[in-house]
């Protein structure tokens, strides 16, 4: 090959990790084929999608681009900006149908909570990379403070999905830094123990999911019509499924959204198990390579950063899948990768992005 | 190396060991990764496998249907009650094409039992493209009553083929209220993407209307309603054949308008066949009371679904019927900026009321004669005289003196340039020039010789016809301002509570009260003496008003000739006036586009808008342009 060719080639891939790329590929054109059935073949929303993935691409382009260490030195700024934003939100943000959630900055109007998602993890990871040769229980209790406070934030907006999706991340970093098996035990006790106070402080458009959880038929026009429509629609899927195109419960007009946080659905119902054990393989598959970046990782940074969002895509996945097939509540998780929808997209690719950058420029930190 | 110095206590630990460390825990969190996969898998298995049957029948037989019950749309009425926007109940015949085998032949046979026309089988096919397969869509509506019973004595000849009773729009006032109701239409893709984004699209099911324009698209979430559910046993060919249970729809609340709808028919007949636009508000609420844009149309023609020929129509017409002029027509307020410009002066104290000057006939400004329309002036004016004869040469002198800055300062404060916040979406701001705005928009910087022109309401000035009448509102109620608004309350269907959309004033002017009567006193005298004397020649109320004319033809040093331009490029005429004068009960801005001078075409609209407001004389034709009327 010539070697201004080979040049171009590096420019564009040499950053970015192949196994990685061809894993959310393969994702996203099962997504883009799910969407044109769910959306009963609607062109305009398979484009729209198109455009949604071509921009979050070129964000994990841009994010695989940037060294590890640049990441590092904008972890306290874009944290505190990001609590910052929340701060606004809460005192001056827009309220979208009941929820706060929107702050105006004038020009465009942005979801402070999405970019929470990466800067939680990001600060976390900065915080135990820095006191990493005296890491002692003091500190733990800090990254603990620094995860709660925007988690409160957002939970009050209220946004309970996003609250604990956050949660969920920043305690994975905490884990992986190597928080104590006694202290995690006393945690988990005393989670337990305080379930009725989390109880008393939920809304009670809240509570009324959990409990639909429990008993779906009480509630078969609201929450509880999402559960009994979705596992009607898995459960019809069978073991091969009704055929691309052809689910009744998806063209009839059963499933509710369906093309956002139902499209698992419409993908069980056309795809059966087999479907459902291929997609699985295909998260696994991602995951995996997201673990084997993060142990590989040079610096505790990379690590803790790289492990953080390997395993938050997995919950990501994990809670949708569990939602739609009836064994969690109803919480507005979109299925990554899949869902149409272009922020939670953008978020997803970014975290990608920064896994591949930890990735390739693993040789550089080294020599 | 700081290795050598560990003070007591810390312990360092050894890098490897971390990465041992932290490849354990990631370890774990992998088992559980793999654990949580399995547990969904197991799940899938269980629903996919063992409860297949079961699920199978139940999305097969699908015998329990729930279905959406549609809330009647909240009606809209003027401020006495007459009936602006309503539903009407009507049977459609409607085919849902998933169901259906042969479209065109069961369309065939259904030919034989009702009429259904060429035009119909194009829109049917129309809106077959534009929507899913599994939807219901209407082949006929409006059946008559011999229809209805031809069609359900064969019902079972045509499965897929379904009778529904639907509720209409319908807009008996026609294009009178078409910029102020707007109308509906069916729901497009980029509405369902914002229902859904404000995770509204549940409460639309079944809906196949939304508000587009106008009114019916602002208080969109007011008419609307909640969507009721009838859970019901369904046979199967899909049919309800009983009711299992059932959660009533929640009407959508009314609007009541403080708009008169016998003043705003006056109005539109009042501009006969010229466009333009008028707006009147009542200043002591900022209530609108007339609110029209000339040419209007027929809303009615959207409800259905409007067809490609009426909708070529409409947007290719020269007259652009479809816009707006009354809040997106943006236009120079030419000499009714004047009062307002006075009002400056006398609030910097760059004027006094009886501080003359001596009107040579133009103002000189580096070299430049900048005319005034009376050739060899007016002689020594003072303010009152400047308002009454509409004095040019007056305001270029105190433009210049206030500045740019002052200028566009205060008019600010009255509102012009920025939306007035009006309840119909998607006013337009105007311009008011300013330093700020001219170095955004041309990336430039501001010229004192700029500034002249924007004394006469000439230059870059561009404001929207209700920016004027809100301005004048604000100088009838002395400075307390409201925000203009066409919806008095919203009230509650089935509970009538009231919800007043603008109960308190806005803000208040920081102008004094005498500041305020000197500009008042020279509108009357405008009435009385001056341009718009000719308009109100014995009216029995006492009135205000300021003649103006916007410039859209280049002078270039030529005197203005107006049978040497096209129509097209005729000035457009303006007209600002309150009444009575002491106590108004009515503010109004109208705009005659291509109208020539303000005195003769928009002044006499003014006129009978008053006579029918205040003595309830309706006029017999169009009002008449006075080609006597003083050029200014």
């Amino acid at each position: 090959m010539h070697p201004a060719i080979r040049r171009i080639g590096r420019f564009f891939a040499g950053h970015l990790d192949q196994p990685l790329l061809g894993g959310v590929l393969l994702l996203m054109l099962t997504g883009l084929m799910v969407l044109f059935s769910a959306s009963n073949g609607s062109f305009v929303r398979l484009s729209g999608q198109t455009m949604n993935m071509m921009i979050a691409l070129g964000v994990m382009w841009v994010f695989a681009n940037i060294p590890p260490h640049y990441l590092m030195r904008l972890s306290v700024p874009v944290y505190v900006l990001g609590v910052l934003m929340l701060l606004g939100v809460a005192f001056f943000g827009e309220i979208v149908n009941g929820a706060r959630r929107w702050l105006d900055l004038g020009v465009t109007r942005v979801q402070p909570s999405e970019m929470m998602k990466i800067a939680a993890p990001l600060m976390l990871a900065w915080y135990f990379d820095r006191y990493e040769a005296t890491l002692r229980l003091k500190n733990y209790a800090v990254a603990a403070v620094l995860l709660i406070a925007p988690v409160i934030l957002i939970a009050r907006q209220p946004d309970l999905g996003t609250s604990i999706l956050i949660f969920a991340s920043g305690c994975y970093v905490i884990f992986l830094a190597g928080l104590s098996w006694r202290v995690i035990a006393g945690l988990a006790i005393a989670g337990a123990a305080s379930l009725p106070v989390v109880w008393s402080v939920l809304h009670d458009y809240q509570r009324q999911r959990v409990l639909t959880l429990l008993d779906p038929a009480k509630d078969p026009l609201g929450a509880g019509y999402h559960t009994i429509q979705s596992t009607i629609a898995v459960g019809s899927g069978g073991l091969a499924g009704k055929g691309w195109m052809s689910g009744s419960q998806t063209h009839l007009d059963f499933i509710p959204e369906r093309t956002t946080d139902f499209i698992f659905a419409v993908f069980s119902e056309e795809f059966g198990l087999i479907g459902n054990g291929i997609m699985l393989i295909l998260f696994l598959l991602v995951i995996a390579r997201g673990a084997a970046i993060s142990a590989a990782a040079p610096t505790l940074f990379a690590r803790l950063l790289g492990g953080a969002i390997t395993l938050t895509f997995f919950t990501y996945a994990f809670v949708n899948m569990g939602m739609v097939s009836g064994i969690l509540p109803v919480v507005g998780v979109p299925l990554p990768l899949i869902s149409y929808g272009g922020t939670s997209l953008v978020t997803i690719c970014l975290g990608f992005g920064i896994l591949m950058s930890i990735h390739t420029h693993k040789k550089l930190v080294q020599t | 190396m700081s290795e050598l110095k560990i003070s007591p206590g810390v312990e360092m630990r050894d890098a490897e060991g971390e990465l041992h460390h932290f490849r354990v825990r990631l370890g774990i969190a992998s088992t559980f990764v793999l654990l949580m996969f399995g547990v969904l898998f197991a799940r899938f298995f269980y629903l996919q496998i063992v409860m297949h049957d079961h699920y199978h029948t139940l999305a097969e037989a699908n015998r329990i249907s729930i279905l959406p019950i549609v809330p009647n749309r909240g009606i809209i009425v003027d401020r006495n009650g007459v009936v602006l926007a309503t539903n009407y109940s009507a049977y459609t015949l409607e085919i849902t094409p998933s169901k259906v085998e042969n479209l065109d032949g069961t369309i065939d046979e259904l030919a034989t039992l009702v009429e259904i026309t060429a035009r119909d089988r194009r829109r049917f096919k129309k809106v077959l493209e534009e929507s899913k397969r599994f939807e219901s869509l209407p082949i006929r509506t409006r059946l008559t009553d011999e229809e209805i019973a031809k069609f359900a004595a064969n019902r079972y000849r045509f499965p897929g083929v379904d009778m529904r009773a639907r509720l209409f729009r319908e807009y008996p006032q026609g294009e009178f209220f078409s910029h102020v109701i707007g109308h509906i239409g069916r729901i497009s893709q980029k509405d369902l993407d914002r229902l859904d984004a404000n995770e509204r699209s549940s409460n639309y099911r079944g809906t196949d209307y939304i508000g587009k324009t106008g009114l019916e698209h602002s208080y969109e979430d007011q008419l609307h309603g909640t969507t009721g559910v009838e859970q019901v046993e369904v046979d199967s060919g899909g049919r309800a054949v009983r009711s299992l249970s059932r959660t009533p729809p929640v009407s959508g609340s009314n609007l009541v308008l403080k708009i008169d709808a016998k003043l705003q028919e006056v109005v539109f007949k009042a501009f006969g066949e010229r466009r333009g636009a008028l707006v009147a508000i009542e200043p002591a609420t900022g209530g609108v009371l007339a609110f029209v844009s000339k040419p209007g149309f027929d809303p009615n023609l959207f409800v259905d679904g409007i067809d490609p020929q009426n909708w070529n129509e409409l947007n290719t017409s020269p007259d652009k019927p479809m816009v707006n002029r009354a809040m997106n027509g943006t236009y120079p307020p030419g000499s009714t900026f004047k009062p307002f410009m006075a009002l400056a002066a006398l609030f910097y104290g760059k004027r006094t009321p009886s501080q003359a000057i001596s009107d040579p006939g133009y103002f000189n400004f580096g070299g430049h004669h900048f005319r005034d329309d009376k050739v060899g002036g007016h002689g020594s004016v003072d303010m009152y005289k400047s308002i009454v004869v509409s004095c040019d040469t007056y305001y270029y002198h105190l433009a210049n003196e206030l500045t740019i800055d002052l200028i566009s300062n205060f008019m600010g404060q009255l509102g012009f340039g920025s939306r007035t916040g009006i309840d119909i979406a998607g006013e337009s701001a105007g311009v008011l020039p300013s330093r700020d705005w001219k170095m955004r928009r041309f990336k430039q910087k501001w010229y004192a010789g700029e500034t002249i022109s924007i004394g006469i309401g000439q230059g870059y000035n561009s404001y929207t016809p209700l920016q004027l009448a809100a301005a004048t509102a604000t100088l009838a109620n002395n400075g307390v301002m409201y925000r203009p608004h066409i919806v008095d309350y919203v009230e509650d269907a089935a509970k009538r509570d009231r919800t007043l959309v603008e109960p308190k004033p806005w803000r208040t002017l920081d102008v004094k009260r005498e500041h305020i009567g000197v500009v008042r006193a020279a509108m009357v005298g405008v009435n009385k003496e001056g341009t718009g004397a000719r308009a109100f020649a014995g009216a029995p109320y006492t009135h205000a008003g300021k003649t103006g004319t916007s410039q859209l033809y280049s002078l270039k040093g030529d005197k203005y000739v107006e049978s040497r331009v096209t129509e097209r490029l005729r000035d457009h005429a303006l007209f600002i006036a309150y009444a009575p004068a002491d106590k108004p009960t009515i503010a109004l801005a109208v705009i005659v586009e291509n109208g020539g001078f303000g005195a003769r075409a928009a002044a006499p609209i003014a006129r009978q808008v008053f006579d029918y407001w205040l003595l309830g004389k309706e006029p017999a034709k169009p009002a008449k342009e006075d080609d006597d009327a003083p050029s200014h």
